[in-house]
């Protein structure tokens, strides 16, 4: 290109907004895209289900507390990972989940596998003071959670909406919520969440019908 | 024709002024949560003191709070000298900052209550959500026509970085914040899992690219030539920059979800991108640093200017280091390791702040009627705070990251792993305590930049300041940049 052409971008400032517009939007196109496309043809397996409505507050209070910030939920297909953590997890696992809860930073370490691992008395007593359980810990404490009661008319909201953004919530389930929740607190709607993170929807073998181990990071 | 034309330089004292508060406001909270890792009990079980809970505060403190208020007096104060021109809608850029300083309460307020989307550097719900999108459209309307009632025909390529910045990041924060509000306090993203996962990385590498890196090179290519007192190294070579960096950054989002559960031609092609990017970046850092070509003498006179070169030099270093980390070998250690703190803050502390507090150092003189700042010391002062805080921060994460990444991967002669968790946790705790008082130091120095700054305002405090008259007729004689050559 010769300098007459550059020179009518440098002295046209819409022109020179039309094509910063355009170059910026195609790199995001390119990978986001075919993504987007890919997630209507991606259906969970049939072991993946949305939250129920107690595991879905406690979500939603991992989220407003900012667990993310410190913990992953995202095991990489690298051998220490899968040693340390269980079977890499995959993209079906996390379809419910509004926003993803990967995370980027492991102060403390990955959760995406942690159900049962711990009792849910161990999960109490490190949540209201860590140390009390794990005396080197780094992590707050956060005994708040043991104090306010879950609200049901907020969580049928909250499952009306999540409806309307296509999780297969029925009637029955949300009108199940004021049994389900009834005097649950924050603190058990956590432990809940925690308890199912990776229980049931690890990949099952293929082939043999089995579920491989997850210390094993058996292939999918 | 008689010259009735003056700057309109009130709304860049305010933010200026508003970039001094939030950079204290935000490094606090950064120290602070910095002590909560070491010391844990400092939250004293009060929620909205909880690390978790502070972390976004601290992020969205400095990055849109300190740096948005900086760009965009900055970038007000540019379009103007580059144009010839005042600021058009001088009423809608006031509202502006008003706009961006609610934007900043009602997020930097609402966070810690919990109330937060928990996308990384989006975490504002819905309601700040859009008034975030109003303000930056008015934001991108202001510039716009002032670029439209220019004086100068050719625009001058800061405007160029600003201009990218104002659209990019429109377009990332619209895209990113697609949500479903299910209450005034809570929504849902439209997106969900893996798709959720691409789009805030996409937005999340993009708001670096954007955000901390095109706005900020707006900054330096009308500070630095400014500074230095001399032209632009290369013109040609900052435009060519412009077009790679612009579009080369918007693909390499995906490195930051290597080896998970992205697809792996995204993760691939991200890798590639990412390598691509450290042409653009070093060529920005080069010309940069080039231009003070024949001024390195100002290096012992101006502490404004030891800013700028110290920012390019850690430019230059973040980039070569951010597309080593997006190597997906180099990022299977340091991914999810204190490493990826240390690399942003080389990038924040490093490049982000110096370039910013060289170019207010520049630009607070003449936007508030004096010769000079306030005090030639203080400036040296904070230089020296803010550069030691910054090599302990970064040299503390950085061993801190290498250390965690290769104890989670050590295994035994027999296969087993080698060290816990925990083991990982206390290996790194002393790393902690120097990062915190790395953190330490960089606070003291915004605070020995305000009490300057604070002097230096003391004619516009007394409302003495004389409006700057526009340079009219054009062209200018010693017009910056030289015009350029005619066409063919």
């Amino acid at each position: 290109m010769s300098y007459k052409q550059f020179e009518a971008i440098e002295k046209h400032a819409g022109l020179l907004g039309i094509l910063t517009a355009v170059m910026v939007s195609i790199g995001g196109l390119a990978e986001i895209t075919p993504l987007f496309m890919e997630a209507h043809a991606v259906k969970a397996p049939a072991t993946v289900k949305p939250y129920d409505p107690v595991r879905l507050a406690g979500r939603d209070i991992y989220v407003r507390e900012g667990c993310y910030l410190c913990h992953s939920q995202m095991i990489r297909a690298l051998r220490a990972e899968t040693q340390r953590y269980g079977h890499y997890s995959i993209a079906e696992e996390s379809v419910y989940d509004r926003p993803f809860q990967w995370g980027s930073k492991r102060t403390g370490p990955d959760l995406a596998r942690v159900g049962g691992k711990y009792s849910d008395l161990w999960h109490e007593l490190h949540m209201t003071n860590p140390r009390q359980v794990v005396p080197e810990s780094n992590m707050p404490g956060y005994p708040w959670l043991t104090k306010t009661k879950l609200d049901a008319a907020d969580i049928q909201a909250r499952m009306r909406g999540l409806r309307k953004l296509g999780d297969p919530y029925t009637d029955a389930d949300i009108a199940s919520v004021p049994g389900a929740v009834k005097d649950k607190t924050e603190m058990q709607a956590l432990i809940a969440y925690l308890q199912g993170l990776g229980i049931k929807n690890e990949p099952v073998a293929a082939g043999t019908g089995a579920s491989a181990p997850a210390s094993d990071g058996g292939e999918p | 024709m008689p010259n009735t034309e003056y700057y309109h330089d009130r709304v860049v004292r305010l933010f200026l002024l508003a970039a001094a508060v939030w950079g204290i406001i935000g490094m606090s909270v950064g120290v602070y949560a910095a002590a909560e890792l070491m010391w844990p009990a400092l939250n004293f079980d009060i929620p909205w003191l909880t690390f978790s809970r502070i972390r976004p505060d601290h992020t969205f403190g400095v990055i849109f709070a300190f740096g948005g208020s900086a760009l965009m007096g900055t970038c007000y104060y540019v379009v103007q000298r580059t144009g010839h021109t005042r600021l058009a809608l001088p009423n809608l850029a006031l509202m502006t900052f008003w706009g961006w300083q609610l934007v900043c309460v009602l997020a930097m307020t609402t966070m810690p209550l919990g109330i937060t989307q928990s996308k990384e550097y989006a975490e504002p719900e819905w309601f700040v959500d859009i008034l975030i999108a109003v303000v930056w459209v008015s934001f991108g309307v202001v510039f716009f026509a002032t670029l439209a009632r220019r004086r100068i025909k050719h625009i001058y390529v800061a405007n160029w970085y600003y201009g990218a910045f104002i659209i990019a990041v429109g377009l990332l924060h619209i895209v990113n914040n697609i949500a479903l509000p299910v209450s005034l306090t809570k929504s849902y993203p439209v997106y969900s899992g893996v798709v959720d996962a691409m789009v805030q990385w996409w937005y999340g590498h993009n708001a670096v690219a954007f955000f901390l890196t095109a706005g900020f090179l707006g900054m330096m290519y009308y500070f630095v030539p400014r500074q230095a007192q001399q032209p632009l190294w290369s013109y040609r070579f900052s435009i060519v920059n412009f077009w790679a960096l612009i579009s080369v950054y918007m693909w390499a989002g995906s490195h930051h979800l290597m080896y998970t559960a992205l697809p792996d031609w995204v993760q691939s092609v991200g890798m590639a991108f990412s390598l691509i990017l450290l042409m653009p970046s070093w060529g920005s850092a080069a010309n940069g640093l080039l231009t003070f070509n024949g001024s390195w003498s100002k290096l012992k006179t101006d502490p404004a200017a030891k800013f700028m070169v110290l920012a390019l030099v850690f430019y230059a270093a973040a980039t070569f280091e951010g597309s080593m980390m997006a190597i997906k070998t180099v990022n299977s250690l340091s991914h999810y390791t204190d490493w990826t703190i240390a690399h942003v803050h080389s990038g924040s502390i490093g490049w982000v702040a110096m370039i910013t507090i060289g170019s207010l150092y520049a630009m607070a003189p003449r936007a508030l009627g004096q010769e000079a700042m306030y005090s030639r010391a203080g400036m040296e002062l904070h230089f020296w705070l803010h550069l030691s805080g910054l090599l302990l921060y970064v040299g503390s994460m950085w061993t801190a990251g290498v250390t965690e990444g290769l104890m989670w991967r050590a295994t035994n002669a027999d296969g087993s792993l080698t060290y816990s968790f925990l083991d990982s946790l206390i290996a790194i705790k002393p790393m902690y305590l120097i990062r915190w008082f790395g953190g330490v130091l960089v606070l003291s120095g915004m605070v020995v930049m305000a009490w300057n700054l604070w002097h230096t305002a003391a004619d516009a405090r007394a409302r003495l300041i004389k409006p700057i008259p526009v340079p009219i007729p054009e062209p200018e004689p010693h017009q910056v940049p030289a015009p350029l050559p005619a066409a063919g």
